[in-house]
């Protein structure tokens, strides 16, 4: 019988032939944390009496959460991770490099059918690279780093699949949002989520990146896209050698199977306070909005922000409303500035602030005020997420969506616009 | 393992509490003391629970308790606050391991029948509950092995150091 890419990655990894259900010992080749996570890590990994990392290809610590510092307290915990990473050789991405995980997926760190682990729940995101990633506790990634393995439960597997062809404004961000809202907020708890069908195909690795981010939004342990042409040029493009990946097998036992096809996906927003809370856009016309943020792990990339500025061309941000901007990285930052868009951007009036986390988590850079509503390209609208729980109501949406509701002031179907 | 006694705490919303809830990212980030962290526990959906809650109590809730983010301050927090065990319907996958990895006990079990302010008596080794010292007992879901030899050896970073590595055969608990 085949096997799906989960019960590939984990039975390689653990030298064994595993099925789901099977407790497994497995070779770790790569583990992060980020600075909201880090002081619980390095609390551990000193009391183990750590040296360095045993993982395969070592790890990686990042500060994007607070990024640049934004207050005394926080400058110590970074004070103390740059000191940790310098003693333990461990490198260091330090702020304005970028949200944690697209700075592990521009250096290179990852690589098709590998095992990865983080301290940050987003960590699902290298999944578009045909890994198998997962975010985990600060212990875990301790005993990770420290010891080069984890256990892991082999997952059960749905298959997605996902067929036609993604008509003008409408794409990645709203394929996941319609799938949240169809399984909810728990519809994939412990599984891995592998995808097939024509639209995936298709489908760019920024897409696939905002995709596998938000499997965490349903449960997912992991969301492994099988490797393709796609993948292996990503990984040419940067230099990477890297031809060979993983698929599903077409005989293997999976847990469920789901068709969705792209005819029936339109721009599609999540409403406050669950991810899972979905509805068209175009439902949404009457909601007055306060601020839009583009940035984040899930839409933050470049495609995000050149898709953002095509619909901004030539017009400008309605008064009164604030239109915030955080590149994921800095690599992106610049080839957004090298490519006119970020000229563009700031010309509509957007304000651009660091490569990072930036507000999506609350800790500075466009924390709203009381009763105010936000829309964002983020993957979470939880109440209070964005650092203020007073009556603030948070939106979620497609950089396309974010962009034409920036111009108009109330929640707007991209498609209106053009 | 040990029975725990303790008064229950229900929250609205049941389902689907996520760790921002349990621990606000305005605190998380610039507060480092877990004690300290522990004063605002649960503080966006019920302002006034780290004040009422007593050593040993027991959150109970539904389905999917600890989704979201995977700061481990979530169960750090809550297990400095005094809560002594969870009782849900379901929970999120990273919370469920971290829980245990720093020596929160959670079981699962329908929870529709108990209320906040009862007095319930949990029985780890049995997976029972019982309301009162007389009342109703319910029984849990099996605490995996894996996570109960976790427990009993004091958490993750524990089991480690005590056995140079893993040891989870799964077998040797029976
Ligand atoms: S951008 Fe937001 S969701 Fe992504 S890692 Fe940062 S805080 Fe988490």
């Amino acid at each position: 019988m085949g096997k799906t890419i989960a019960e590939k990655v984990l039975s390689s990894h653990s030298g064994s032939d595993c099925r789901p259900g099977d407790i497994v010992i497995a070779d770790v080749d790569f583990c992060m944390s980020q600075d909201g996570t880090s002081s619980m890590m390095m609390r551990e990994l000193r009391s183990m009496g750590f040296v360095s990392p045993k993982t395969k290809r070592g790890m990686a610590m990042v500060i994007d959460h607070n990024s640049p510092c934004p207050s005394a307290d926080v400058s110590v915990i970074h004070k103390a991770i740059r000191s940790f990473a310098d003693s333990h050789s461990i490198p260091l991405h330090d702020v304005g490099e970028g949200v944690c995980h697209q700075v592990v997926l521009e250096q290179g760190k990852v690589l098709p059918g590998d095992l990865v682990i983080g301290a940050d729940s987003h960590t699902c995101t290298y999944g578009a690279l045909n890994a198998c990633s997962t975010g985990l506790g600060s212990a875990d990634v301790a005993a990770a780093a420290y010891t080069g393995k984890l256990w892991f439960k082999v997952p059960e597997t749905m298959v997605l699949r996902v067929d036609g062809d993604f008509g003008l404004m409408i794409g990645a961000k709203d394929l996941i949002l319609t799938i949240i809202g169809k399984l909810t907020a728990d519809g994939a708890t412990y599984k891995s989520l592998e995808f097939k069908g024509a639209a995936i195909d298709s489908m760019c690795m920024d897409g696939r990146m905002t995709v596998a981010n938000m499997a965490v939004e349903m449960g997912a342990k992991f969301c492994p896209f099988e490797f393709d042409s796609t993948t292996a040029k990503w990984f040419s493009e940067r230099g990477i050698h890297a031809e060979h990946g993983l698929s599903c097998d077409p005989d293997a036992r999976v847990e469920s199977e789901m068709d969705f096809c792209t005819d029936d996906i339109v721009p599609m927003v999540a409403r406050p306070h669950s991810v899972d809370n979905v509805c068209p856009a175009s439902e949404l016309a009457d909601v007055l909005v306060d601020q839009v943020f583009i940035g984040t792990c899930t839409n933050g990339r470049l495609g995000d922000l050149e898709a953002a500025a095509r619909i901004l061309k030539g017009r400008t941000v309605k008064r009164g409303m604030r239109l915030i901007i955080a590149p994921a990285s800095r690599a992106i930052l610049l080839d957004a500035i090298e490519a006119g868009i970020m000229h563009q951007l700031i010309k509509s009036g957007a304000v651009v602030v660091s490569p990072g986390c930036g507000p999506c988590v609350g800790t500075h850079a466009g924390v709203p005020s009381d009763d105010e509503t936000v829309l964002s390209t983020a993957n979470r609208n939880f109440k209070g997420r964005m650092g203020n729980n007073k009556g603030v109501n948070i939106f979620l949406s497609s950089p396309e969506t974010a962009a034409a509701t920036a111009i108009r002031g109330t929640i707007t179907d991209p498609r209106e616009v053009m | 393992m040990t029975i725990l006694r303790g008064r229950v705490h229900r929250f609205d919303p049941n389902d689907n509490i996520n760790t921002d809830y349990i621990i606000s990212g305005r605190y998380k980030f610039k507060i480092d003391d877990i004690r300290k962290l522990a004063e605002h526990v649960m503080e966006d959906i019920d302002p006034d629970f780290a004040s009422r809650i007593e050593k040993g109590d027991i959150i109970v809730a539904g389905r999917n308790f600890g989704c979201g983010s995977s700061r481990e301050q979530a169960p750090r927090a809550l297990k400095a606050a005094g809560v002594s065990v969870i009782i849900a319907e379901s929970f999120a996958r990273i919370f469920y391991r971290s829980a245990f990895n720093i020596g929160l006990p959670l079981l699962t079990c329908e929870t529709g029948w108990v209320r906040s302010g009862d007095l319930i008596e949990v029985d780890l080794s049995k997976g029972e509950i019982r309301r009162g010292s007389t009342g109703t007992v319910m029984s849990t879901s099996r605490i995996p092995q894996v996570m109960q030899i976790l427990l009993s050896d004091g958490g993750l970073t524990s089991h480690i150091m005590k056995h140079n590595g893993f040891s989870l055969e799964t077998d040797k608990m029976e």
